[in-house]
């Protein structure tokens, strides 16, 4: 059984117009996801800005309302519950973001907002005990008790998010969702944090949904990835088979993209023509197709199913793959 | 002779040492990226080239800039307008900076046109140089603002603004840092055309390695307001001699060779004023021996480096000494 199972999921944001904010359309953020999560996992999940990643993860945490569709965690339906009982299902769900000055209190010291988790969630009551755990999680993150003093304006941008993984951390999650966690951070920064992760997950049996735009990171740390294309999943399946044998033409066109340091792949670079449209006026018929090489007429008029490919792990929204 | 040489270049920023004696060429025509985390140096010594920074609190207490024959830092304000209107252009990361909100795109190209080559400021040049850097349907998109722009489209109008001055000199810092992967990969792409089409001389600014094996024809890389190594791409990515140039490039994920742990270089770069004594990486560097910490390396030919015209700062590092991971 997957760990979380997410069912047609579709976020359609109002779109607002004027100083009375009458209701003029919908951005369709996310539209018909498909996606699940195993334990101890870690799923990407990549696209251009504005496909609808972070739409989706937040989605899944409830902390934007779906429109429809499931989210099941841990066999539950997330979205049929509320009150106590979604607090503490949703507790075993962490985010955490790319800027975690956004997401820590300036008045806080790290060791408060860790302790604050602790108190949300009635974990370790006792003070001396809270803190003996605040100093434990500082050190599972890289980090000393001493950190706990410090304000997060005193920090790095890397213990900052060190300090956000470790408040995430101190709810016993099994599943984080991790909204471009280290798309800020200079690169020897990028690698602490990267394997800070990976340590997390053999120690914790943590799964990670991982979004981001960098596609050398999701290669080096999932097993499976999600490509997204204006709100849905193009292709989905195991990550090196995705990077090596891709087969929707946009992933193909998003992997040659990525600059290489191999000089024999700098020059079969594809350029991908153009911009995603926005999602308020969608193409008809395949999202991509205004942008694809190869399309064919159908494409214009019918929306490709995502379908399983090569094997049943491997999945296509494309006409032009052919089924298995 | 070279469109740009700089000399053992010092620069304070309120009297902290920020860039420490720094040497660097480029000739006509030819793109040179200047690689490092941030923090190192790299915006303010580009600033520097056309004194964009307001002295005080910049101050050169050593050096020398030569750009198209002009001894920089001696140049009174009339010339430095002059150089900056006919020599070098800039491009950021954020391509507002370049851009005037309330003046629509048409327009703004035509106002530059008309300070710097008023002989131009015609609608068929503002056109042309929309259709230059692959602004598409520019008779419509000249009538916008820049806000109704994708990033993509403003940081190529940001270009365009650049190239309206028929610079020899473009000075592009993090241009595509912003951007997607797919539009960066445009970008660039355009950055390489423009350099081979106009003859014009690039100086990249990235911390993206992998751009780096794409554009230059040159690479420097900066550490804690210094070169530590410079030389040809492809022999210098494939065959770094500096313990941080191949840190760096074992802490950064390639897409088509996976690795099954990324190197974690210890600690972070240190801030100007706290420099350490002798080598600046050695508290960070895996094969740093006692002496690394009391003498301060000089940048050197690399006597291991084939071919040559590399230079290092690292007196130890052979091809052969191997990165403990
Ligand atoms: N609160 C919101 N209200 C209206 N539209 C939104 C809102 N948040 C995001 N969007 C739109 O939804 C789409 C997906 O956004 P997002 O989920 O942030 O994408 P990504 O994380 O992939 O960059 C974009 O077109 C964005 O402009
Ligand atoms: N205007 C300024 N005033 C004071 N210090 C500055 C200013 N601009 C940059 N610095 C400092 O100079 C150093 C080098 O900065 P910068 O050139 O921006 O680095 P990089 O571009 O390599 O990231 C940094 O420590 C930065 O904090
Ligand atoms: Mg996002
Ligand atoms: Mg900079």
């Amino acid at each position: 059984m997957p760990l979380l199972e997410v069912e047609q999921l579709k976020v359609h944001y109002p779109l607002r117009r004027g100083l009375l904010g009458r209701v003029v359309g919908t951005v369709k953020a996310v539209d018909g996801v498909d996606l699940t999560v195993n334990a101890a996992e870690t799923v990407g999940l990549v696209g251009e800005s504005g496909c609808g990643k972070s739409t989706l993860g937040r989605a899944i945490l409830r902390l934007t309302p779906p429109t429809s569709g499931r989210v099941r965690f841990e066999q539950e339906d997330l979205l049929a519950l509320s009150g106590r009982d979604l607090r503490a299902r949703r507790r075993r769900i962490q985010m955490i973001f790319q800027d975690p000055f956004g997401s820590l209190d300036p008045r806080l010291t790290a060791g408060d907002s860790i302790g604050e988790a602790l108190e949300i969630h009635r974990l370790t009551p006792h003070r001396t005990a809270r803190s003996t755990r605040i100093a434990a999680l500082l050190e599972s993150v890289g980090l000393t008790a001493a950190h706990a003093q410090r304000y997060p304006q005193e920090l790095s941008g890397g213990q900052r998010q060190r300090i956000g993984i470790a408040r995430a951390l101190a709810v016993e999650p099994r599943l984080m969702v991790c909204d471009e966690p280290v798309s800020a951070l200079d690169v020897s920064v990028q690698a602490q944090v990267v394997n800070l992760l990976q340590d997390l997950q053999r120690s914790h049996g943590i799964a990670y949904l991982f979004i981001s735009h960098d596609l050398a990171v999701v290669r080096h740390l999932c097993q499976r990835v999600a490509v997204m294309y204006l709100g849905r999943i193009v292709e989905t399946g195991p990550t090196a088979e995705i990077c090596t044998a891709p087969r929707h033409p946009y992933t193909q066109a998003l992997l040659a993209a990525v600059p290489s340091l191999d000089p024999s792949r700098r020059l079969r670079r594809l350029l991908l023509p153009g911009e995603m449209p926005s999602p308020i006026h969608p193409p008809t018929g395949c999202p991509f197709h205004p942008r694809c090489p190869v399309a064919e007429a159908r494409c214009r008029t019918e929306t490709p199913l995502l379908r399983t490919s090569t094997d049943a792990s491997h999945r296509v929204a494309c006409h032009l793959v052919p089924s298995p | 002779m070279p469109l740009l040489e700089i000399r053992d270049l010092c620069l304070d920023l309120h009297g902290t040492r920020v860039v420490d004696g720094l040497s660097l060429t480029l000739e006509p025509g030819q793109s040179l990226c200047l690689v490092g985390e941030s923090g190192c140096g790299k915006s303010v010594t580009a600033l520097s080239l056309a004194r964009l920074l307001d002295s005080p609190p910049a101050s050169y207490p050593r050096g020398e800039i030569h750009l198209a024959g002009q001894n920089v830092l001696q140049l009174d304000s009339r010339a430095l307008r002059q150089l900056r209107g006919a020599v070098v252009s800039y491009v950021f990361q954020e391509p507002g900076a370049s851009l005037n909100p309330i003046l629509r795109v048409g327009s703004q190209i035509r106002e530059a046109l008309q300070i710097h080559r008023p002989e131009a400021a015609n609608d068929d040049e503002v056109l042309r140089l929309l259709r230059l850097v692959g602004i598409p349907a520019p008779e419509m998109r000249a009538r916008d603002y820049p806000h109704q722009l994708s990033g993509g489209m403003q940081q190529r109008l940001a270009l365009a603004l650049a190239l309206a001055t028929r610079p020899q000199l473009l000075v592009a810092d993090e241009p595509t840092t912003a951007l997607d992967v797919t539009i960066q990969a445009q970008i660039i792409d355009l950055l390489r055309r423009l350099q081979r089409e106009l003859g014009m001389a690039i100086l990249l600014i990235t911390h993206n390695l992998g751009l780096v094996a794409d554009v230059a024809d040159h690479v420097a890389v900066m550490y804690a307001g210094e070169i530590v190594e410079t030389g040809p791409p492809d022999s210098l990515l494939h065959d770094p001699s500096h313990p941080y140039t191949r840190a760096l490039l074992a802490s950064v994920p390639d897409l088509h060779t996976p690795v099954t742990r990324l190197l974690n270089i210890p600690g972070a770069v240190p801030t100007p004023g706290q420099w350490p004594p002798g080598c600046r990486f050695a508290p960070r560097c895996p094969i740093s021996r006692p002496s690394c910490t009391q003498v301060h390396p000089q940048l050197l030919p690399d006597p291991h480096a084939s071919p040559p015209g590399r230079l290092t700062r690292c007196p130890w590092t052979s091809p052969s000494t191997a990165v403990p991971g």
